[in-house]
């Protein structure tokens, strides 16, 4: 009994707070919702927004990493989970030939896409993190848009000789028994459909343990020294450039992991989805959410990817609604008066409930 | 060995056409406290950006314990033993005090990323040590009540003192101070003499410290240089610097 209160107490501590609050939340809405689905009580438009919805979390918990934590903006998180999201398709379709169980082929999928995206994370960082200023946005913003001409133009193909590849068109020489799984503007078509929510969960979980211990280490600490004063980090002898890299291969991987989730979840996949306006939104996720806040960003790209369809009853005024919603929560979480109110409510909880204060 | 912990040769940069500093040498021996003064302009801070290599010196030669720094970066002229404080603060202010001066022990701990990701016994006996020997240092500086508040809410003059400590935290064998008692009222600069004589046994280092407080400077500093225009005026004890007509000229104006 004292121990389970001692772990209680820990968890709770100033320290683990934070990171207790953003798993149980996770695990609570998970709960709830597969109760939902098993008892039936949800509509297919939720049903269908399950997945994509654990990939954008996950994708947005990756950039605040970045802009939460090593302080620089990325505007090619749509690039990094198209590189998943292809690639992921593609090394499904060829590991599931040899392996006939589903979860290991998912896993085995989301650990190719993720690794991909890191090395894309890795060439462009390599020599653009050197660059101080706003040179990172502007460069992931192009490899955004690089990356989808060149899915645009990609065949790739598996028959019993292995995997073909071909570019702009379909020179892919196959045996009859042959597949196309990239088809150019086409798209990629997905064999099965091997996502399921609860391994979205399991992603984002994932996603909150690597962030969590990593930004609670000497690495993280090193990470958050160069965003806070990049002259002082290397005066007490922090390689700057080097965690800087981490910091991005690190959030590279995990969107590319989100991005093969979210590409197994549907039965064919087009380029097109990853545009510029997706990295925005993403984007829109993490600011609204609060920079370095991760439970705020698991709630609100919840709430964002909910509240549109919870519009459609009013159709034409949907997006009108959506951008008033968006301009309200920025004026509010930025209005020093409200969140004077907001900070004495919680000191009155506190005095109402002394006992949550650990030490 | 050298006997010396600093000593630099005909040290000089140039900023576009401006030369900013020329000629500047001096040497500093282990446990001395050095006081490197001098009018407003005169070159002080660009001295220590050239000994942490944030400016590359365009002439003369900068060693440390007798190894040529010439081609060492920032942070491996870090690793070798200098650290510095700033004349403008530059703390580490989203982070708490007691993070900041964790990062200050950086190069001390050894646990690997797989460590961090995977919460290994090595990570949490690294940790548990790093919470005690920071906890330490934050004592000396009358900052450990400060632990959990973050670094830029706090005092102007406890924020000096944070920067001391993360400075220390590096383990030196030369702490370079860019006017440590700035903004600091009489009885703060007087506790931070007593400190800044305090380290300097405790850890058997050597200080250069830039400071306009002439009562600090001749209270504590066993040696001084004055620059004026980049230059050296002259080289000296506080009574010999004080007495100079030079330097007071230097200071008054014709
Ligand atoms: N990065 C720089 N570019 C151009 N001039 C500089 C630079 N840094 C310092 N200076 C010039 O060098 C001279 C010395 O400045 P500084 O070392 O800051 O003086 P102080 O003795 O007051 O610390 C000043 O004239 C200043 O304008
Ligand atoms: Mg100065």
């Amino acid at each position: 009994m004292k121990k389970i209160e001692e772990t209680l107490k820990k968890l709770f501590s100033n320290q683990y707070r934070q990171r207790t609050v953003s798993y149980l939340i996770v695990v609570l809405a998970y709960v709830i919702i597969e109760t939902a689905i098993r008892t039936g009580n949800i509509s297919n438009t939720i049903k269908s927004l399950l997945i994509p919805t654990c990939s954008y979390i996950v994708a947005a918990l990756a950039l605040n990493l970045l802009v939460g934590y090593l302080g620089d903006l990325c505007l090619g998180q749509a690039g990094f989970m198209a590189v998943g999201a292809f690639f992921g398709v593609v090394a499904a379709a060829f590991f599931a030939k040899y392996i006939s169980s589903n979860v290991l082929v998912l896993i085995l999928a989301i650990v190719v896409g993720g690794v991909l995206s890191g090395a894309c994370g890795a060439l462009i960082g390599i020599p653009v993190l050197k660059l101080q200023g706003d040179y990172l946005a502007i460069v992931t913003l192009a490899f955004c848009q690089i990356i989808k001409t060149l899915l645009l133009n990609l065949y790739v193909g598996i028959d019993s000789r292995g995997l073909h590849f071909s570019f702009i068109t379909d020179n892919t020489n196959m045996d009859p028994d042959g597949v196309l799984v990239i088809k150019g503007a086409i798209g990629a078509n997905v064999t099965k459909k091997l996502s399921s929510f609860t391994a979205g969960v399991l992603l984002i979980l994932f996603a909150l343990f690597v962030i969590y211990n990593l930004i609670n280490s000497r690495h993280g600490r090193a990470i958050q020294a160069c965003r806070d004063n990049r002259i002082a980090a290397s005066s007490v002898g922090i390689p700057v450039n080097k965690y800087k890299l981490l910091a991005f291969v690190v959030s590279a991987i995990l969107t590319g992991m989100a991005g093969t989730l979210y590409g197994l979840g549907f039965s064919s996949l087009k380029a097109s989805k990853f545009d510029f306006n997706l990295s925005i939104l993403i984007l829109v996720y993490v600011v609204l959410g609060g920079l370095g806040n991760m439970t705020g960003t698991i709630v609100s790209t919840t709430l964002l990817l909910v509240i549109p369809e919870a519009l459609r009853a009013f159709n034409d005024y949907r997006m009108i609604i959506y951008s008033i919603v968006l301009i309200a929560v920025m004026l509010i979480s930025n209005n020093a008066t409200i969140m004077f109110y907001l900070k004495r409510c919680k000191e009155y909880c506190r005095k109402l409930f002394p006992k949550r204060r650990t030490e | 060995m050298s006997e010396y912990v600093l000593e630099t040769k005909n040290l000089g940069i140039d900023f576009g056409g401006l030369t900013a500093v020329n000629n500047f040498s001096i040497r500093v021996e282990k446990g001395d406290i050095y006081g490197l003064i001098g009018p407003n302009g005169a070159g002080k801070t660009t001295v220590f950006n050239m000994l942490t290599k944030v400016y590359e010196p365009s002439r003369g030669t900068i060693l440390v314990n007798g190894t040529d720094i010439g081609k060492m970066s920032t942070i491996e002229v870090s690793r070798i033993g200098i650290a510095r404080t700033f004349q403008n603060i530059r703390l580490f202010s989203e982070l708490n005090v007691e993070d900041n001066v964790k990062i200050g022990f950086h190069n001390s701990i050894s646990y690997s990323l797989a460590d961090s990701l995977l919460r290994t016994g090595k990570f949490h006996s690294e940790e548990k040590d790093l919470h005690e020997k920071a906890l330490e240092l934050l004592g000396i500086f009358k900052l450990e009540e400060f632990a959990d508040h973050k670094a830029g809410s706090l005092p102007y003059g406890a924020q000096r003192r944070l920067e001391i400590a993360r400075a220390l935290a590096t383990n030196p064998c030369l702490l370079l101070l860019d006017e440590p008692a700035a903004g600091m009222n009489p009885v703060e600069t007087q506790e931070l003499m007593d400190t800044i004589k305090q380290i300097r046994d405790r850890f058997g280092i050597s200080i250069l410290l830039i400071e306009h407080d002439m009562k600090l400077v001749m209270g504590v500093c066993e040696k001084i240089t004055v620059l004026n225009f980049g230059q050296v005026l002259m080289n000296g004890t506080p009574e010999e610097v004080q007495n100079d007509p030079e330097v007071i000229k230097a200071y008054l104006g014709d």
